[in-house]
């Protein structure tokens, strides 16, 4: 149990939940090619007295989740609850802060903060001192007057809390909160708001926060879900019992740390590379990684101290790259078949050893060879140029293609990586202005 | 702006004057004075507006110079009544086109082609319309004048609003949302503001061209019809039948002289203000500043002037007109969609009846070989148009790229090429008529240049403000690799400019178009020149009450306004947009 969160509320578990969200989806519409889910019967429950993390990548559906509670958006089937009432639309217990701080440029802190009681109605009078003692709570003294483009990002996620706050929500929503600041702002922030919370100082009764972050996750949370993607999913709960305030160095934590790793890498059932990103075949929806990116990470994986095989943790410390961007590169590099993922660890596979090795033109004909064996859309562009006489093709064509399978913004992205990936293993080419595929590269 | 800018007082006495609580500081005292001097002055002004029209003849303009500040007031008064209402009919408009698909589906088609028809040809029917709405008052001339301006404002206002509205922040949308503030609330606290950079800036391009048309519409001939509304619009015109030259020079002066006035007392101060309103997260470099924003800012009776407003903006916030839309509203999709096409077919069907009523009636006096005169003179108003812009391209873009590549000039001619812009050039015409008039020219070619007179100074500050704005780094690599001349001009400057002389030429083409309705034909006392245009074209057919050939005149201008825009304007611009923007 949480022995050192001390609230005044019931130990979690006894009470009714606030806010219960049951077997939400959530898909877009593609017409007759049916319809891509983003989130696939999610269910969440949030109790008085509790952190819970959503914890997963971009894509895996656990900001759409978010929104939903927060009453957003409507999801494609499932229910949301706050305190036994279904959400329909935004509640006013329930806060949001965000990842882009959304603070009105034109309003001054202190008119920010009051934002929310005014959309209740509250009179200025009681406006202002309701915002100054939230101003006050959250450390931002002294900035009442100050426009937000005046602040640092920590002070303008401050003045982000200090609005969510100061309405007196019960539950406060956070959505990737700290991921905007810089590394050292981001702890203060945490600590601090840690404090606040251990103390009981908050109004706030629960917190949900998304992240991608798995040690902040580890730092704040009683409870974590861990999403999976293709389609979004919870794949596992847990809890954590460590006491507040948590050390990062605690072999208990490394040790947490580690089995997430292991569980986000691992993908229940299914061959190891299906599913790996949205969609089969021609229509699987690929992430924009640069080769540049995936030449770096297939490079430092081969060497010292390494050498071919890595533990994620250490190299994503290493790299100083969170799971969010390391994860997309090393998917890639697993659809190309340079590097295996699995149980939390990377090791590449011969071709990536053979690319680690190569020089740049070595490197490119590998990519291309690989390109064109394990990337089906871009075989498909190549074999249309090649079937055509002129050994042209437009994109909006395969633009058109994809879209039946995913969203305009997939489609457009997908495109855009395999062209980046074909240009650089000169696969074939892309002339921008005419939007055309062509085999023919400027001598 | 020119003349005033840098009055920017020594900062140490102001303070210490600012810390003397109890007297009125010297600020309140000047902010005291503007502010009654603008109440009087208004309500003299709209006290004259409902005067009989039988003043108009028993005290007609005469050219005086003690009345010429009474003309200039007057003058004035016209534009702002048009800016006001040009600001209402945007936010209604706009909103609308915004939040309703099946109003921005008619909106903003229409706005599209409105933007491309020639203000002035809309006289015309205004005046006939307005003066039958008022009968025997000068309301109903006033209003016609009015009209025209509000017609030459409106649409890029309500363009620039729209676009807003569909642009607001996700992020400050889904905050607005979440704290359930209501469609007022988040009129006022988001969509307004954020729209207000991108209004405020096409308000004032809106303003500079509208004194162009408050000049060419305050005297009007209608037929038989002859309207002289007190203002400097008519001051000029008579001027020009008496030929007059002192009473043109004090037009000449009295204009500049409101429109520095105007620039630097309502102009400079609401840019000041509204650059806070910039969504942008981190603090400009260079902010825009205005002696009067920074006095109103500084006095103290100004503040409490406004603790009124302020206490009174703020309970109006609190208004919550309707219930906010908790969550995007799911009809069903098929239903909707019938009524999509139900819509679609009420408005074609619309469309279809009124170009039939046009045509019926443009048919009654006018058959099919008629077209082809204002075709042919479409054609060659067409090709001065292009001419002169290219003309004043070859010129401005050299000179703006130099200023603008020095920020110490940039800063000092910039303003000057904002009030040469709104400064209205057809006030300028006698002298250009004159000696056309005197050197037995061809009007021809020498009237046209009085097309681009005004529009050409949007080429200027446009490729100014785009030489200014171009990168340090950027010019650095250049002279690195020692890019010269031509290689220069060809890869770095005019690739980095493109955006903005686009923007500026766009503007004085289309405002050359409707210039040309006033400057291919032109007079002095009882001499006469004219063009052979499709300016010459509908002017002489308002001047003789020739409805039909009006409307045709229009029509075909608003034809090869659009087809020009859509053949060569879009084009670069979608170009510009891809290609050559540096952010």
């Amino acid at each position: 149990m949480d022995a050192s969160i001390a609230t005044s509320s019931p130990g979690a578990g006894s009470a009714t939940p606030l806010v219960s969200a049951r077997q939400i989806c959530q898909s877009y519409d593609k017409g007759a090619a049916g319809s891509l889910v983003v989130l696939d019967k999610a269910d969440v429950e949030l109790r008085p007295a509790e952190i819970v993390g959503l914890l997963g990548r971009s894509g895996s559906g656990k900001s759409t989740l978010l929104r939903a509670i927060a009453g957003l958006i409507q999801p494609s089937s499932g229910t949301v609850a706050f305190q036994g009432r279904p959400v329909t639309g935004p509640t006013s217990g329930i806060a949001v802060v965000f990842q882009s701080f959304a603070l009105f440029p034109w309003l001054t802190v202190l008119e920010n903060v009051e934002l929310g009681l005014e959309a209740q109605g509250v009179a200025p009078a009681e406006r202002r001192k309701r915002a100054l003692a939230a101003i006050d709570l959250i450390g931002l003294d002294g900035f009442e007057s100050a426009y937000p483009k005046e602040l640092s990002g920590g002070m303008r996620q401050r003045v982000g809390l200090a609005r969510a706050l100061v309405v007196h929500p019960k539950v406060l929503l956070m959505d990737e909160p700290f991921s905007a600041l810089d590394v050292l702002t981001a702890e203060t922030l945490r600590t601090d708001l840690l404090d606040l919370w251990c103390e009981g100082r908050m109004p706030i009764e629960a917190i949900l926060m998304v992240t991608h972050n798995i040690e902040e996750a580890v730092l704040m949370c009683d409870r974590i879900l861990i999403f999976g993607s293709n389609p979004g999913r919870v794949i596992a709960e847990l809890r954590v019992d460590l006491p507040q305030p948590r050390n990062r160095l605690d072999p208990a934590f490394r040790t947490l740390v580690e089995d997430i790793y292991a569980r986000m890498t691992a993908r229940a059932g299914a061959p190891a590379r299906d599913g790996l990103f949205p969609g089969t075949g021609i229509a699987m929806s690929l992430p924009r990684v640069s080769t540049n990116l995936m030449a770096g990470l297939i490079e430092a994986i081969a060497a010292e101290p390494y050498k071919g095989a890595a533990d994620l943790p250490p190299l994503a410390a290493q790299l100083h790259h969170e799971i969010d961007d390391l994860f997309p590169v090393a998917e890639t590099l697993q659809l190309l078949r340079f590097a295996d993922l699995e149980g939390g660890d990377i090791r590449l596979t011969a071709p990536g050893l053979r690319f680690a090795d190569g020089n740049v033109d070595e490197r490119k004909r590998l990519f291309a060879q690989q390109l064109s064996t394990y990337v089906p859309l871009a075989a498909h562009i190549r074999r249309v140029l090649d079937e055509r006489s002129s050994h042209k093709a437009p994109a909006g064509r395969f633009r058109d293609e994809l879209e039946d399978h995913m969203s305009e913004d997939y489609a457009a992205t997908t495109l855009k990586a395999v062209t980046n990936w074909a240009r650089y293993a000169e696969y074939f080419a892309y002339d921008e202005s005419a939007d055309l595929f062509t085999l023919e590269n400027p001598s | 702006m020119v003349f005033l800018s840098n009055s920017q007082a020594r900062p140490s006495t102001l303070a210490a004057l600012a810390r003397d609580r109890l007297l009125p500081n010297i600020y309140d005292l000047v902010a005291f004075a503007l502010l009654a001097a603008l109440a009087v002055v208004t309500l003299h002004a709209a006290a004259a507006m409902h005067a009989p029209l039988s003043g108009l003849t028993t005290a007609p303009v005469t050219l005086d110079p003690a009345l010429l500040p009474e003309y200039a007031l007057r003058t004035t008064m016209r534009m702002f009544a048009a800016i006001i209402a040009s600001l209402i009919f945007t936010f209604v408009v706009a909103t609308l086109a915004a939040k309703s698909r099946r109003a921005e589906l008619v909106i903003i088609p229409a706005l599209d082609i409105l933007q491309s028809v020639p203000v002035l040809g809309f006289l015309t029917f205004t005046v006939t319309f307005f003066m039958g709405l008022f009968p025997g008052s000068q309301l109903g001339a006033e209003c016609a004048s009015i009209f025209a301006i509000f017609t030459s404002q409106a649409w890029n206002m309500a363009f620039s609003f729209y676009q807003s509205l569909r642009t607001v922040p996700r992020d400050l949308d889904e905050v607005s949302r979440s704290f359930g503030l209501s469609s007022w609330q988040r009129f006022w606290r988001l969509e307004a503001p954020f729209a207000m950079p991108g209004l405020v800036w096409n308000t004032m391009m809106s303003m500079s061209g509208g004194w162009f048309f408050v000049v060419a519409s305050e005297a009007i001939t209608v037929g038989d019809t002859t309207v002289q509304l007190p203002g400097l619009g008519s001051w000029l015109a008579l001027a020009i039948q008496n030929q007059d030259f002192a009473a043109v020079a004090w037009a000449v002066l009295a204009m500049a002289v409101v429109i520095a006035l105007y620039d630097q007392l309502l102009f400079r101060p609401i840019v000041a203000w509204a650059d806070k309103f910039r969504f942008e997260q981190t603090a400009g470099q260079q902010r825009p500043r205005s002696w009067v924003y920074a006095l109103a800012r500084r006095t103290r009776l100004f503040k409490r002037l406004m603790t009124p407003f302020a206490w009174l903006g703020s309970r109006v916030l609190l208004m919550r007109l309707r219930r906010p839309a908790s969550m995007a509203a799911k009809a069903a999709p098929e239903a909707s969609k019938l009524l999509d096409y139900a819509w679609l077919g009420l408005i074609m069907a619309l469309g279809a009846w009124a170009a039939w009523t046009a045509v019926a009636y443009v048919g009654q006096s006018l058959s099919w070989s008629d077209a082809w005169d204002p075709l042919a003179r479409g054609v060659v108003t067409l090709l001065r148009v292009i001419v002169l812009i290219a003309l004043a391209s070859i010129i401005w873009v050299p000179l703006g790229v130099w200023i603008g590549l020095r920020p110490a000039v940039a800063e000092r001619v910039q303003p000057v090429a904002q009030f040469l812009a709104a400064f209205p050039a057809n006030v300028l015409f006698p002298f250009a008529v004159v000696a056309i008039v005197s050197t037995g020219a061809s009007p021809n070619i020498w009237l046209s240049p009085l097309m681009v007179l005004g529009t050409q100074w949007y080429i200027l500050f446009n490729v100014i403000a785009g030489a200014s704005a171009f990168p340090t780094d950027l010019r650095e690599a250049a002279a690195v690799y020692q890019l010269r001349s031509w290689s220069w001009w060809r890869r770095v400057m005019l690739p980095g400019i493109f955006p903005y002389y686009v923007t500026g030429a766009l503007t004085a083409s289309g405002g050359s178009w409707n210039a040309s309705i006033v400057a291919e034909i032109a007079s002095w006392g009882d001499t006469k020149l004219e063009a052979y245009g499709l300016g010459s074209y509908i002017a002489k057919a308002t001047e003789a009450g020739d409805f039909p050939r009006v409307v045709l005149g229009i029509a075909v201008m608003s034809l090869f306004v659009t087809l020009f825009n859509r053949t060569l304007w879009r084009p670069l611009y979608v170009l510009a947009e891809r290609r050559m923007r540096l952010d």
